[in-house]
């Protein structure tokens, strides 16, 4: 028997078949977005539910209107303004209580982070780009606070140079070296420390 | 006879395309694997606002998607208002609490409380649609929301 060498396949088409294919997957591709600012909506109210009194003081009235103009505490602000007064009004600390606030003390703002609420109002006419850029200062206004907490904390806890998102993130992150349980702990008292009270108005 | 001929007359030599496969190859691999097929096809205008301060979605847990916008080109029939879609289809609001329950049914049961409702708005949508979905999610306990949104700094989002 002769001994047949098998034709050699030409492979000169390859490329064309891979950039088809290639083709193929660039005009279909859409890359989801998929982060975003994740709220929790508050339960139906039930009827007979008694109103709960809170001080004037300690809400931080912020108004969207149908004009996307902002007005917070009944006056005029722009956007880029907004999450230094919601800081300097988280941090306040009136009552003297909050032992890691670093706030002016002012008696005639809110009384500590724990009772301070920020509450949200827009209008039908509102934009949704308004409402998430504003929705977004008041997320990094309570994110400046607990970043500042992180770094206090953390290095007790033996975690160095970590803010309060990167903690986060290392929390999800499967790769992460550390003790896990310590870091939701510290995780945790952050939040409890700075709980982010948001109201929104309908 | 020299021995330093000039070699051939053509100047420029063949560029090998041996490796060409290779190289398509590996890009088509990354699109194969960056690929996300739709799960639904868009009846509206949906360009997401951008937020710097964003968590990401947690796809470990369930997440349904309602879209909110205007109808886009060849659906002007629908009106030029923001509406929203759910699925493939434009929906009324009231259709908003029986979409919720289908997909809590279609959930196993443990994962039910951790159904994330991941709302696509437009961002030129105004908030009135917005907040009536949200009223209705209420209505059916669905809370933990989450308002998608692209990265990048915030202040762009007004003119």
């Amino acid at each position: 028997m002769a001994k047949r060498s098998a034709p050699e396949v030409n492979a000169g088409s390859m490329a064309d078949i891979a950039f088809l294919l290639l083709i193929f997957f660039l005009v279909t591709t859409t890359i989801e977005k998929d982060s975003g600012i994740n709220r929790k909506l508050p339960p139906m109210e039930e009827e007979d539910q008694p109103d709960v009194i809170i001080k004037q003081k300690n809400i931080f009235t912020v108004l969207l209107n149908g004009k996307d103009q902002l007005l917070v505490e009944d006056d005029l602000m722009e956007i880029k303004d907004l999450r230094v007064a919601a800081v300097e009004f988280l941090d306040n600390n009136g009552d003297k209580s909050c032992t890691y606030c670093q706030g002016p003390k002012d008696p005639t703002s809110s009384d500590n982070p724990d009772k301070a609420i920020i509450s949200l109002k827009n209008e039908r006419e509102t934009s949704y780009a308004a409402y998430i850029s504003v929705q977004n200062e008041l997320v990094a206004a309570y994110n400046v606070l607990r970043n500042r907490r992180a770094l206090q904390l953390g290095p007790q806890q033996g975690f160095r140079e970590m803010n309060f998102v990167e903690m986060q993130q290392n929390y999800k992150d499967a790769r992460f070296v550390g003790n896990k349980v310590k870091l939701k702990a510290v995780i945790d008292q952050i939040k409890l420390e700075f709980p982010q009270k948001l109201s929104e108005v309908q | 006879m020299s021995k330093f001929k000039k070699k051939s007359e053509g100047g420029i030599p063949a560029i090998s395309t041996a490796s060409l496969p290779d190289i398509v190859f590996m890009l088509l691999f990354f699109f194969m694997v960056a690929t996300v097929m739709r799960e639904n096809s868009l009846k509206i205008q949906n360009a997401l606002p951008v937020a710097n301060q964003v968590e990401k979605l947690d796809k470990k847990n369930p997440v349904s998607y309602i879209y909110m916008g205007k109808p886009s080109s060849g659906y002007e029939k629908f009106g030029t208002e923001a509406r929203v879609q759910l699925n493939d289809q434009f929906a009324d609001l009231k259709e908003v609490g029986a979409f919720i329950s289908s997909e809590r049914a279609a959930l196993r049961e443990e994962l039910i409380p951790f159904l994330t409702v991941a709302l696509k708005v437009d961002k030129d949508a105004n908030m009135g649609i917005v907040g009536d979905v949200k009223q209705e999610l209420r209505k059916v306990n669905a809370l933990k929301i989450n308002y998608t949104t692209g990265v990048g700094d915030a202040m762009t989002n007004i003119k």
